[in-house]
């Protein structure tokens, strides 16, 4: 088959020319066209539609304030806190590319959080938009992985004492675990090795892995088209020219609009760096402002904020609690034996449930937490398939359903803020209700979506 | 319907509001806050002078280097002839002069760094500095001690009170208080033995020392404030540029 | 879509207006990117200025010091040796050192702001070697009739007394002299020729 002759540039002024030279050679006009000028978005994007291209600008800082950081840290146990301090005193600007790098870090989750929040109020991993999903859960994952390696980095107290913990929860697998946190450690004690080992990790290896999947993600949202806050299909609705009646193409429109919410980001972000970049110990921890020392473990290690909810999760799985656990899945065993139709899924049910009761008092609590902890994150992996709602969009929903997610949105800020204090009996109780509640909005998902009681979606959206 | 969705998430979630009550109650000490300013050149540069002549001797600064109190008005040979009282240079960093192994032998251990300890003191109670400025100021004699000294912010310290001539020799009184039905221990120091200054002057002393601390642990902070106002004012501008740009655009689309 | 025509003019220049306010403020944040890679306080305090005693230097002998990583050479020169400037002014490439590096105070017959004291780096200007010393008045394998200087092993350069390059040599300029200044009869300071303390 003969290649289609292109046409040549037009529109770019001087740039005509080596434009269409390059467009000869390389798809740079069909690039062009399906993902900007020509990629057609609902018309009625609102707020909660910000936090995408947010979260490709923030990624985009931590890469280039990295490199810069890069060419003055030093990731030995020896020198890498004197380095940082180096960074912050003696290279011109250093303490200003340091506090985006920190400040960035906990902006990449807030943005990140807000992101996933609106796929849940907008329902935007329903079909046929599954792997978009999947692959931001995976960057997701991929997030906390680069944070963990990245907050060793400084050597502080902090860095130091909670790679211990995070490491040493690897010991509670059963058989494997010590060897496995031996092999993860590179030493018997997080050291100099671990320290080198996670630099690589931050700096090159995930990085690398972050960028190829937000690529993947965008193709996949690309080939698909975006959802809406209607969660109506605008390609149902097409044009003479085969164009969706309610769509706009991404440029100019988009671009344009983008750039509004990346200087009104850039503005928060900046009262950060050059205000407050400690932000109250959240961002910047007080005990990371002291080198690590093996022999001293501060009275109170907690994760960064980002990862509290879990942490709570994770301590909230006690001996006792496994007793709670086991009635709830008892609870849940009997709903599925109710309601399920076949002989084969009742009796997957039974299996299921008494397996699961069984494992909760022949393993470890200890071992359990790590579970949840992860648990908890897998999770959402499986929201495509949980809801059973008749529409997307939070906006159709009835009160059932907007319950359960307000429910959780506020859940997951109690957990979270809970992760961040010393265990107390009261917290504790209050963290084990909230992992309740936790799996409870996703596990009795399929059964309060089905019942919710939803008003029709519109056929055209609403702006 | 929606009000039911509220109240129902509303009762789910009131253990948020419950667990602001519980944090407060627990707290040690309370602090005293500390005058910092840190555009004070002239309280910098008294700070500078009682932290080289009292506090080098045992501590490190390890990542503050002398030449940087140019900041501070002060020219390279009166930082030189001032402020260094053996042979390093001006661009060198302010290593201590103590050796660990006499440290580990006199103190039980090596006195701590000190350029970021105004940073890694700051906790729920306070800022770093305000820690730091109870802590100097509530130093009392207490003979169980190896050192002789005990400390109200800093129970069993090993630092000995280095200032104790200036402040004078403090003593604990306690006295048991009675509190919403439960008897409380409050603390009360007293001066027993007068220093050299009052407590105005030792007070104002302490708050040069802290101030000049606050500095170097982010000597770069005044400068960080003033660049983040021409930032934001930058960022003003071109939010109006592109609200403007975004609106027209967006006459198209209805 | 909108019945009105857009308004073409004022896009056009809310685009260029914008584009010009964000090009500018993309520099400004370019700015502190590239000033990190400037000379570190670390770097600047490394590469201070050094200070040498002379009292201990006795006529007719040299010392090394290092500056910047790079060897200095103060030689304290007799008026003997003074001599055996003037007569290599013949033999040398670059008599007036029209094309060497040296600070203004060092153009002048000897090369230096005091005849007494020779302060050159001692790095060849040909390859970076560093010379070795020939200081002596004697035949060597290299000339028969040598006034003295200092040689280069690597490819045969050869400077006279006061660091100039000899004519026909692989090095093409005279050794460099760093800006230096005296504190006293008996200091002298490398790196640093600024008036006032």
């Amino acid at each position: 088959m003969a290649a289609k002759q292109k046409e040549p540039v037009t529109g770019a002024g001087p740039f005509n020319g080596v434009l269409t030279w390059v467009d000869a050679r390389f798809p740079l006009m069909s690039l062009w066209r399906e993902h900007l000028a020509e990629y057609y978005a609902p018309k009625n994007f609102n707020f909660w539609y910000f936090f995408g291209s947010l979260a490709l600008v923030v990624l985009v800082i931590q890469i280039l304030t990295g490199i810069f950081l890069v060419m003055h840290y030093k990731p030995s146990a020896a020198d890498a806190f004197a380095s940082v301090e180096y960074i912050m005193r003696d290279v011109p600007w250093g303490w200003f590319i340091r506090y985006m790098h920190s400040t960035g870090a906990s902006a990449f989750f807030i943005v990140v959080y807000l992101h996933m929040l609106r796929g849940l109020m907008y329902g935007s991993y329903r079909a046929p938009r599954e792997l978009i999903w999947i692959f931001g859960m995976v960057i997701y994952l991929m997030l906390m992985a680069e944070a963990f390696f990245g907050y060793l980095l400084p050597w502080g107290q902090m860095s130091f004492w909670g790679a211990q913990v995070i490491v040493n929860l690897f010991d509670a697998l059963p058989v494997i675990g010590p060897d496995l946190s031996l092999w993860i450690r590179g030493d018997y004690v997080v050291s100099d090795a671990t320290l080198n080992r996670f630099f690589a990790f931050h700096v090159i290896a995930i990085p690398l892995a972050l960028v190829g999947l937000v690529a993947a993600h965008i193709m996949a949202l690309h080939e698909v088209g975006s959802n809406n806050p209607d969660g109506v299909d605008i390609k149902k609705n097409l044009d003479a020219n085969g164009r969706p009646v309610d769509g706009i193409p991404f440029h100019p429109y988009y671009t344009v609009k983008d750039m509004v919410g990346l200087v009104v980001f850039l503005a928060v972000f900046s009262l950060i760096v050059f205000f407050m970049p400690e932000f109250g110990g959240y961002f910047l921890e007080y005990n990371n402002f002291i080198p690590a020392d093996p022999l001293k473990t501060p009275s109170h290690i907690a994760p960064v904020w980002y990862f509290t909810p879990y942490y709570s999760i994770l301590r909230a799985t006690t001996e006792q609690f496994m007793y709670v656990l086991a009635l709830a899945v008892i609870a849940m065993g009997v709903l599925v034996w109710k309601t399920s139709t076949t002989a084969r899924a009742k009796l997957a049910a039974l299996v299921i449930t008494a397996g699961l009761v069984g494992a909760f008092f022949v393993i470890d609590a200890k071992v359990w937490g790590v579970a949840f902890m992860g648990g908890a994150v897998i999770v959402f992996f499986f929201l495509p398939w949980l809801d059973r709602g008749a529409v997307r969009s939070i906006r159709y929903r009835g009160t059932l359903y907007k319950t359960a997610l307000w429910t959780f949105v506020v859940n997951f800020l109690v957990l979270g803020y809970f992760g961040t204090q010393p265990v107390t009996n009261y917290g504790t109780a209050i963290s084990q209700f909230c992992t309740l509640v936790y799996f409870a909005f996703f596990a009795l998902m399929p059964w309060y979506t089905r019942m919710d009681k939803t008003k029709p979606e519109p056929a055209r959206v609403t702006m | 319907m929606k009000i039911k969705a509220i109240l129902l998430a509303a009762l789910f979630s009131a253990p948020l509001f419950v667990s602001g009550l519980a944090a407060a109650a627990e707290s040690g000490v309370a602090l005293d806050r500390a005058p910092i300013d840190t555009h004070d050149v002239a309280s910098l540069q008294r700070g500078a002078r009682t932290f080289v002549n009292y506090c080098l001797n045992c501590h490190s600064a390890n990542y503050m280097r002398y030449n940087r109190l140019q900041e501070l008005g002060l020219t390279e040979t009166q930082i030189r002839d001032n402020l260094i009282f053996d042979d390093r240079k001006v661009g060198d960093l302010m290593k201590v002069a103590l050796d660990p192994k006499d440290a580990k032998q006199f103190f039980g251990g090596t006195p701590p760094d000190l350029t970021l300890i105004a940073r890694s003191r700051a906790s729920h109670a306070g800022t770093g500095s305000d820690w730091l400025y109870t802590y100097l100021r509530t130093f009392y004699r207490d003979p169980s001690r190896p050192t002789g000294w005990n400390n109200l912010v800093y129970p069993n310290v090993g630092m000995p009170h280095v200032l104790w001539e200036l402040q004078g020799i403090q003593v604990l009184k306690d006295k048991k208080v009675q509190a919403a039905g439960y008897v409380k221990t409050e603390h009360e120091l007293a001066v027993g033995q007068p220093g050299t200054m009052s407590q105005v002057e030792y007070d104002r002393m302490v708050a040069d020392l802290v101030n000049y601390m606050t500095y170097m642990s982010e000597p770069v902070r005044n400068t960080r404030t003033s660049v983040g106002m021409i930032v934001l004012l930058v960022l003003s501008l071109l939010f109006v540029l592109v609200y403007l740009l975004k609106k027209e655009f967006w006459k198209d689309v209805h | 879509m909108s019945e009105q025509r857009p308004d073409e003019a004022k896009r056009r220049f809310l685009v260029t207006a914008t584009g010009v306010a964000g090009g500018v403020a993309a520099g400004a944040v370019a700015v502190p990117f590239v000033s990190s890679m400037l000379p570190s306080e670390r770097a600047k305090a490394a590469g201070a200025p050094v200070e040498v005693d002379l009292s201990t230097l006795e006529p007719g002998q040299k010392i090394t010091v290092e500056w910047r990583g790079k060897p200095v050479w103060v030689v304290r020169r007799t008026p003997e040796m003074l001599e055996r400037v003037k007569a290599a002014d013949d033999l040398v490439a670059d008599p007036g050192s029209k094309r060497s590096l040296q600070p203004q105070y060092a153009q002048n017959e000897f090369r230096s702001a005091k005849p007494e004291y020779l302060v050159l780096v001692g790095i060849c200007t040909h390859l970076g070697c560093s010379p070795v010393d020939r200081l002596a008045a004697q035949s060597e394998s290299f000339a028969a009739d040598w006034k003295g200087g200092f040689y280069c092993p690597c490819h045969g350069s050869l400077f006279d007394l006061a660091g100039r390059v000899y004519k026909n040599k692989p090095a093409p300029d005279n050794l460099v002299v760093p800006p230096y200044k005296f504190l006293s009869d008996t200091k002298l300071l490398i790196g640093d020729d600024s008036k006032g303390a």
